[in-house]
This record gives C-alpha cells, structure tokens and sequence, in this order.
C-alpha cells in the first residue's frame, strides 16, 4: 500500500476527540456508530463552551454587543455550511434541528402547498423513517399518492421501473444519497435529471452522505438537501435544509412564532424574508455555531480524502467481516457503498451480539435503523451495523471481528 | 464476567432449548406482537378450560433475552389459573423495573432474568413475551364477557 500524504492518518485524528481518552468496561473504546451520531472533536466543543461562557445572548434581537457577537457567529455559521454545499447564497440554509426536522419542513411547507390530490410522491426502500413517515402524513392532507422505488438484491434501487415510477404525475422526488442501514450511494445526478425531465422536483435526504461525501448543491442542481449536524462533527440539535431560493420564497413556515415574522395584526401576519421565516422562536444557536467550526474541520481535512479514508476501512471491514462468515446486506464494492455495514454473523442475534461487543469496549448498533423497508426487503428483524467516520482506523475493525470471535465462543 | 449478570447459565439454556416452541393446533386464543425496538416478533399460543392455562407455546424469533424469557413462561404459567399467571407477569415486570424481589418459589428459572434490570435497553426484550400472554387472555376475557 502506498504512503501517499493525502491519505487521512485516523490514529492523528482520534487525539482530537477527547473521547477516545476513556474506557468502557476497562477497554479502549471501539466506536462504531457514526451513522448513528459522530464523536465530536475538541475545537466543536471548545466552540459551544466559549459560545455560552462569553457571548451568549439570543441572535437578531439585542441591540447590544452581546446580542451583536451572538448574531454574528450565527449568521457566519450559515455562511460557513453554504459555502461548504457549494451554494453561493447563504440564505438558502434554513436552520433547523437536523434532517428530520428539514424533511418535515419540505413534507409540510412545500408538500401541503403544492401537492393535490392524485399527484405522486416518489420514494424509494431504501430511505430512512424520516423520508417516508413526513410524506405519509403530508399524503394524509393532500390525497397525494406515495410510490417506492424497489431495491435489487445486492441493495442498490432497482431503476428499470423508473420510467413508469416517474412521470408526469410525480411532483416531487425524494430519496436518500447514502443509505444509513446498508450503506448503498444512490445515483443522484441521474435521478435528478430524470426528474427534472419530467417536471419533478427533488429532495435529498443527505443525512449520511454529507458527513462522507462532498456536496455540491449546484453541481447536483438539487431543489432540496436535508443534513445533520450531529453525524457530521457536529453538536446534536443542529442541522439544517438547503433549498433553492425560489421554493424557500413559495413555501409556508412550518412553526408561527417569534422572529419569523414581519408584522402581526389580529388577523394575519406577514414572514420575513426566507430563511428566517422558517426560523420561529430561539434557535440552536450555541449548537448551529459549533457546526459552523465541525465543518472548518472538515474542509480542513478535505472531504475527497474524508471519502477515500472511509472507503478504504469500509473495503478492510467488508473484507475481514465476509471472510469470517458475515453475511453483510446491501453493495460489497467498497466504491458504490458508504461506511454503514450491517450485518449478521452467524445466527448470533444482533442484540445479543452488540451486548457482548459492548463488554469488549466495541459499540457497534443493533436494530432496524429506522429503516424498516430495508430490512422487510432482505427479510431480517433487524441487522447489527458497523458505521466509520475519520477517526476509525483498521486496528478498530480489527478488534470488532476478535470482540465478534468471543460473542460466537459465548453463545456457542 | 460482568456479562453473567444477564447472560445466567438458565438463560443461555432456554435460549439454546427453547421449551414449548412450537405451533399448537387448535388453540383457544393465539397473538402475535412485535418489540418496536428492533422488530422482533413472537406468537403466543394458549389453551385455556375453566380460566386455567392448560398448555401455552411460543414461535418467533429474537434474541437470547427475549426468546429464553418466553421459552420460561411457557413453563411457568402452564397449569396456572389465568388471574395467577397474570399476577406472576405483573411481578417479572415488577423485578425487571428494579421494584420487586423475586421470589425464588413462584419465579423458577425467571429469576435469572434478574439481571436484565441493568440493561434497560433490554427490559422491553424480557417483557415481550409477557406482554403477549396478557394481551391473548384479555381477549378471552373480552370474548367470553
């Protein structure tokens, strides 16, 4: 293997994050569940810690240095997460708690607007309960017809239905960039264009693809991008939805409130101006300025060579994980799949599995993973799931398939 | 090995051999119920005469916790009147949330499921079988009502 400097050296990286420094059951920890929620480094919680110790006060209200400093960093946190999607504008980043709360706010303010009865909304088996259950309940009000893209058996979308599945009925588009359960990259500038083609907008749940993957919104020509700040580095809580400014201009907010508003009367009121019309009430504001820092990090590192690290361990745990008899679900081609692997290992059930695994320091996730399309698709319960992110190194898939060994001896 | 205190020998055992896994054709009453947490599914099915549990039997898949939980009810609730067995699952809940004592007696083998009270996560597997059994006897009750 070569020693090329622009291959991300995860053990460096790992010092960042104090975490590391402590033991589980008297073991180093083992953490993989990034897909779950990041580690977060020092420099993110030194950022939310000198937030409240020295400028803390509400954003766009005093009329005092405080509220000027408060005001600033949070703007400037917006600027940061455009410019980081690739968007020129800052104003098309709307602030919200994370990815499910922006897929809501697409359901809500574009859906219950613009979808009418008849009209179809197309997903796919692969996506997350947060882009599925949103447009349930917006089809709900609307009369709006819901249609799945299928999945084939290695767990990629099954597009040779795609020609019927997108037409001219279908309004809008919305599917996952990276799927958190079985790791599948989903190919959007195709789907994007094929939509596009026949009037629909998209939306892009990118709450895994944007920890992994650089993004540009203007290169993907994408009307919507939904992100969470808590898997990318970030504090939980933050978080927030890129749209186009022509549908941030046509949707309604989705919470009435404080600060969205331009002037209030008895009987109605008028917005401010997208984004902050969206943005009723206090915000998260320490939580949004820590993710302006989380993704300074990350363009520090270089989101190429975040992806090709993550490729590289996901290649290494595929290869060790099917040598001893896992059965892995979804892409085994390390370049068509993020770092979420789920997996069965011998009949061992995945609670029992995570349980033993936790005793040897190793926090793997075990369940549906809020997708239980997916797991309807492949026929399992539920599946145990090892996800990396930039401070995982191989010795760490190492010590998930020794900790894996010892689960087997014990159920055995 | 602090994983003994939920993996008990008893436990390990049930899981392995599961007693009265199985169809029963011609049940009184038969319910299936799944743990939202991660999907696992188990079928109930009892015989019931005169407010007696004459025999009950369980199908399903899950983990160890779950599947020894139900494979031990099935012993230990057959034969038992059906006010008595629900009282026994009152008291598994109760010794599952930290709140009763178990009573070495009237557990049995439940007793290893003791140390399950640590693991919170895993409550919701121990109980599922339990919740099942409830949920298939009230219908009776509603039924014959």
């Amino acid at each position: 293997m070569s020693e090329r400097q622009d291959i991300l050296d995860g053990e460096t990286i790992k010092r960042d994050f104090p975490i590391f420094r402590r033991t589980i059951h008297g073991k180093p920890l083992v953490y993989l569940d990034s897909a779950a929620t990041s580690q977060k480094p020092q420099q993110v919680i030194d950022a939310v810690s000198d937030f409240y110790a020295n400028h803390n006060a509400n954003a766009h209200r005093g009329v005092y240095t405080l509220g000027e400093e408060s005001t600033e960093a949070f703007e400037g946190a917006r600027a940061k997460l455009a410019t980081f999607f690739g968007s020129p504008d800052p104003r098309t980043i709307v602030f919200t708690r994370g990815t499910t709360e922006s897929l809501n706010l697409v359901a809500q303010g574009w859906g219950r607007k613009f979808l009418k009865e008849g009209d179809e909304v197309l997903l796919t088996d692969l996506e997350h309960h947060s882009n599925v259950v949103p447009w349930q309940l917006t089809a709900q009000v609307t009369g709006a017809v819901l249609r799945y893209l299928p999945l084939t058996d290695e767990g990629q979308l099954d597009l040779s239905d795609l020609g019927s599945l997108l037409n001219e009925r279908t309004k809008i588009l919305a599917v996952t960039g990276m799927s958190n359960a079985i790791g599948t990259i989903t190919p959007l500038g195709m789907l994007i264009e094929a939509a596009h083609a026949v009037g629909a907008l998209v939306a892009i749940d990118a709450a895994q693809l944007a920890p992994h993957h650089g993004i540009s919104v203007v290169e993907l020509d994408c009307d919507f991008l939904a992100f969470s700040g808590h898997k990318m580095l970030g504090p939980t809580a933050s978080g927030g939805l890129y749209a186009k400014p022509e549908h941030l201009e046509a949707m309604d907010p989705m919470f009435g409130g404080g600060e969205m508003i331009d002037e209030v009367f008895h009987d109605h009121s008028t917005w401010k101006p997208f984004p902050h019309k969206f943005e009723a009430g206090t915000m998260q504001i320490a939580q949004q300025i820590g993710l302006g820092v989380a993704v300074d990090y990350l363009s520090a590192l270089g989101m190429d060579r975040v992806r090709a690290h993550e490729e590289e361990i996901t290649r290494y745990a595929l290869d060790r994980l099917l040598s001893i008899g896992a059965t892995v679900f979804g892409p085994k081609d390390a370049a068509a799949r993020g770092g979420a692997v789920s997996f069965w290992f011998r009949d061992l059930h995945p609670h029992d599995l995570a349980q033993v695994l936790d005793e040897e320091g190793v926090a793997i996730r075990a369940g549906h993973h809020c997708a239980q399309l997916v797991m309807r698709r492949f026929g399992i319960p539920a599946s145990a799931r090892a996800s990396f992110y930039v401070y995982n190194v191989k010795e760490d898939v190492d010590l998930l398939v020794e900790a894996l060994a010892e689960a087997e001896n014990f159920f055995a | 090995m602090a994983l003994d205190d939920i993996y008990k020998e008893t436990i390990l055992d049930h899981y392995k051999n599961p007693r009265n896994k199985r169809e029963l054709p011609g049940a009184v009453v038969t319910k299936t119920k799944n743990n939202p947490l991660c999907g696992d599914e188990i079928t109930v099915s009892a015989n019931l005469e005169d407010g007696k549990l004459l025999e009950v039997t369980f199908q399903g898949a899950g983990c160890s916790i779950s599947q020894s939980s139900a494979s031990m009810m099935t012993e230990a609730v057959a034969g038992k009147a059906v006010d008595d067995a629900m009282g026994l699952a009152a008291n598994v809940r109760g010794m599952l949330a930290g709140e009763v004592e178990p009573d070495e007696g009237a557990f049995g083998d439940l007793v290893a499921l003791k140390g399950v009270v640590k693991y919170p996560i895993r409550i919701k597997c121990a109980v599922l079988a339990w919740d099942v059994l409830q949920d298939a006897v009230s219908e009776t009750d509603t039924a014959s009502a």
